[in-house]
């Protein structure tokens, strides 16, 4: 059942330029599903829309931890905001990462800049349930935020723009370098990354699920704001334009046009 | 205390209902808002035929507001009688089916289908969205073609019509004049007033479609303000609608000169806003002592 709220944050820390890092108290948490999102609210009023942001953990069914990066004046005001201040958050919305085929299956679980932080309660999820989890994170440099917690769950590959740490290049050079296969893929992260993982399932024929982002105004699937391309007539318009929040944000890469 | 209000012969239970293409048909609503609450619920626009709508980013936000250019994506009317009248149906509150389409054939096509729907106390004519290229916008900015296509659509209506009006004219009581003219039974307005954003780092536009209507509250004085102007102008009933966020803001409106009031873009912000301006408005007859809140339309004192 969706819901806005009001929550705490429990904390907040700066864990890498610009990318913070933010646990929050909420019920919500026990309905929250790897793969999905929250919508949360600024303060100030000029800022009037939701900003759309991915739950990177959950624990114990009262809290959330968010991983956002400062892209604007809302998430600049989300920033400062210190332990015991209240936020207005929306969800649990979209429809989360399809875990059910990871089930016994070697994955792969990609992630790409702030497409990072969703990947961590996926593989969280999926521990003891895949055989083999490999996590293939990409960052711009030698700031690989979440990287201590991804070792946890599964084997770490990294990639770096600027080469400081791991492969040189994209996720997809850090898949070559290493010779790694997998049968299934999950994936977040920005829509080139998102291009040649489609592109990479289609020609090695496994299947990817990948999350999508877009501008967003309602996050419930009423604006009709958030379309993306289907190959198949959507259900709702029946225009072959799926809604991201509502439909998504996971799709079948074969699904969606991008 | 009397919460009803009454345009062109349709009672409404409260005056606080929902602005097209805000609310889908109110599904996704649903689990937020009792929707037996709601005066109406004012439906997203039906064409005769499916829309695919505009290419994305599709909104972008400005202050205090936001801007869009959806496009009018819409399943058409088929869908729309199979699956929105029915789940509409199920609640106790009016459905006003907003209408849109390219040519006065695919308007009146819409219109005749919705005909023999009881569920359907009214039809609003979006001849006002400013996101798309073709027909609507175009009846809506030129008096002689809206006093063309109202009285066409009022010729097949069988549920009283409210043209909805549109802000980027150069005087919407000439516009109002000639919808009331060609037998409109009311009005609605404004619909969004076009704007523009510019991504300076990206050196794009915010919005694919280049502009974008705008809501939200900052639109709001406008809005009231031409309300007012309206309301001088013309004898039939207005829907006010316009940055509404709070009973407050509805209240101005009302006292502007309109019947009834939409909440819009604020669903998108507070989902809980219809509710919350319904009990409102009721807190403030009751604090001043006010037995009809039809009493407050048009009560501003020069």
């Amino acid at each position: 059942m969706k819901e806005k709220q009001t929550a705490k944050v429990l904390s907040q820390r700066e864990i890498a330029p610009q990318i913070y890092d933010m646990w929050i108290e909420t019920s919500l948490a026990a309905q929250a599903k790897p793969g999905q999102f929250i919508c949360v609210y600024p303060k100030d009023r000029s800022t009037l829309l939701p900003r759309p942001i991915s739950i990177c953990e959950v624990r114990d069914r009262e809290a959330l931890r968010i991983v956002y990066r400062v892209a604007g004046q809302g998430t600049k005001e989300f920033s400062a905001y210190e332990e015991g201040e209240t936020i207005d958050i929306l969800g649990t919305l979209g429809n989360g990462f399809p875990t059910e085929w990871a089930q016994g299956k070697k994955v792969f679980l990609m992630g790409g800049g702030i497409g990072v932080p969703p990947i961590l309660e996926l593989a969280k999820t999926l521990a003891g349930k895949a055989n083999d989890i490999q996590i293939i994170v990409g960052y711009r440099d030698s700031a690989t935020f979440l990287r201590d917690d991804f070792e946890k769950y599964g084997t770490v590959y990294i990639a770096t723009e600027d080469g400081s740490v791991g492969t040189k290049g994209n996720v997809m050079d850090a898949i070559t370098a290493n010779s790694l296969e997998a049968d299934v893929i999950y994936a977040c992260g920005p829509m080139p990354m998102l291009r040649a993982i489609k592109k990479y399932a289609e020609r090695v024929q496994i299947p990817a699920y990948i999350s999508l982002e877009e501008h967003m105004a309602c996050g419930v699937g009423a604006c009709l704001g958030c379309v993306v391309k289907t190959k198949e007539l959507d259900h709702h318009s029946h225009v072959y334009n799926a809604r991201i929040c509502t439909d998504g944000p996971v799709f079948e890469a074969k699904e969606v046009e991008i | 205390m009397n919460m009803q209000t009454t345009i062109a012969g349709v009672t409404f239970q409260n005056p606080v209902m929902t602005a097209s293409g805000t609310f889908g048909s109110g599904m996704e609503y649903a689990e937020f808002v009792d929707l037996n609450r709601l005066g109406a619920v004012v439906t997203k626009g039906v064409a005769n035929v499916p829309w695919t709508g505009n290419p994305t980013p599709r909104v972008a936000e400005v202050y205090g507001g936001m801007l869009n250019a959806i496009g009018l994506q819409n399943p058409g009317i088929d869908v729309f009688m199979e699956r929105d009248i029915p789940f509409l149906k199920q609640y106790d509150t009016k459905v006003i089916v907003n209408v849109c389409g390219k040519t006065v054939e695919d308007y009146v096509e819409v219109v005749e289908r919705l005909g023999d729907e009881p569920a359907v106390a009214m039809l609003e004519i979006n001849v006002s969205c400013p996101n798309v290229k073709e027909g609507a916008i175009a009846f809506g900015q030129r008096a002689d073609a809206l006093f063309g296509i109202t009285e066409e659509i009022k010729k097949h209506a069988k549920q009283p019509v409210i043209m909805k009006l549109s802000p980027n004219v150069t005087d919407i009581t000439e516009m109002a004049k000639a919808a009331e003219a060609a037998g409109a039974d009311a009005l609605s307005l404004i619909n969004t007033i076009t704007g523009m954003k510019i991504d300076i780092h990206r050196r794009k536009f915010a919005i694919a479609n280049k502009t974008g209507g705008m809501s939200g509250p900052a639109i709001k004085p406008i809005a009231v303000r031409m309300v007012y102007q309206t309301a001088q102008a013309v004898q039939i009933p207005i829907i006010g609608m316009g940055g509404i966020a709070t009973a407050e803001d509805a209240i101005e409106f009302l006292l502007a000169g309109a019947s009834a009031v939409s909440i819009g873009a604020m669903n998108f912000v507070n989902p809980y806003t219809t509710i919350e301006v319904i009990d409102g408005i009721e807190a403030y007859l009751k604090q001043y002592g006010i037995e009809n809140v039809t009493d407050l339309i048009g009560a501003v004192e020069a």
